[in-house]
């Protein structure tokens, strides 16, 4: 059986769905959160790379390089405001976060 | 081909399965350890599509330094996991039916549109035959030249997010003792002796 390109592209469909269930469904963890977001990262990668390898071209994984990098860079800043928070409040309730607005 | 093809639905189904203990497991030390085995995962996924480099790099990155912070931040935090899971029910029938109304979408238009074939000479950087390139080398062969401001930009962004993360995590506590060779170095014995003149038969 020959593995096509839509075998990707629906392994990562199904990644992206996921990540956005794991979104809704653990909404008070923002750890969780973030992630459900490297989760729909890496589908995204996925299908950059396939559609790199399937169309012979090799600016996709150029992009799924690009699209690392901010990944790293988001979980980076990401925690970096978890442990600040976490800090000046002592817990990490989502719903508490909009305390925040001015 | 058959072993490819096993390949490809082994990985696969490993990689939704973790994705999906990732986020439905009770322990958050355990979903991130799921978040890596979906990574490695993906990138067996990866070489079977012949980007080797960037499998590594997912693994060297992902793997190695985002997980890596993911666990510290869990284990380091004192956080009452209990609580924060409640409501995990509630939502999941609406989060359950977008996901699958989501899921179902990209499936149906991806995977049926993806059947046509694009033509030939519209690559605008074609890949290199595996056999006179390997696939690192034909990727620093475009990315060092083609496409050298956006490997700046992605160094620039790295640069940002460094900064960012210390700026915010940085405190300077108070109560705490540090050397200041400055002060040190500038000490003189007239600073730090004093004579007392002591008299017999009494203390200071």
């Amino acid at each position: 059986m020959e593995i096509g390109l839509s075998h990707y592209l629906t392994l990562a469909a199904i990644l992206l769905a996921i990540g956005v269930l794991g979104i809704f469904v653990n909404r008070k963890n923002i750890i969780i959160i973030l992630m459900s977001v490297e989760l729909i990262l890496l589908s995204v990668n996925i299908n950059l790379v396939a559609f790199s390898s399937f169309l012979h071209d090799l600016s996709g994984q150029v992009f799924a390089m690009l699209v690392l990098t901010v990944a790293a860079g988001e979980a980076a800043i990401g925690l970096a405001i978890l442990v600040v928070y976490f800090r000046n409040r002592g817990s990490i309730a989502v719903e508490d976060i909009n305390l925040m607005k001015g | 081909m058959i072993i490819q093809a096993l390949a490809f639905y082994l990985f696969a189904a490993v990689t939704s399965a973790a994705a999906f203990l990732v986020i439905t497991v009770r322990n958050p030390v355990h979903s991130v350890l799921f978040l890596i085995l979906t990574f490695f995962n993906a990138a067996g996924l990866f070489i079977l599509l012949g980007a080797e480099f960037l499998a590594m790099i997912l693994v060297i990155v992902y793997v190695g330094a985002v997980a890596v912070l993911f666990l510290f931040v869990v284990m380091m935090l004192d956080i009452d996991f209990v609580e924060l899971r409640q409501g995990f029910l509630n939502y999941l029938p609406m989060g359950g039916a977008i996901g699958f109304v989501l899921a179902l979408e990209l499936v149906l238009v991806l995977g049926a549109n993806s059947a046509i074939a694009i033509p030939a000479g519209m690559a605008t950087s074609p890949t290199p035959p595996m056999a006179d390139v390997t696939n690192t080398e034909a990727l620093g062969r475009i990315l060092y030249t083609d496409y050298v401001y956006l490997f700046q930009t992605a160094g620039l962004v790295l640069l940002v997010a460094m900064i960012g993360a210390i700026v915010l995590t940085l405190r300077t506590r108070e109560g705490v003792k540090r050397q200041n060779i400055s002060q040190q170095v500038a000490r003189t014995p007239a600073l730090g002796m004093e004579l007392k003149d002591v008299k017999p038969g009494q203390g200071l």
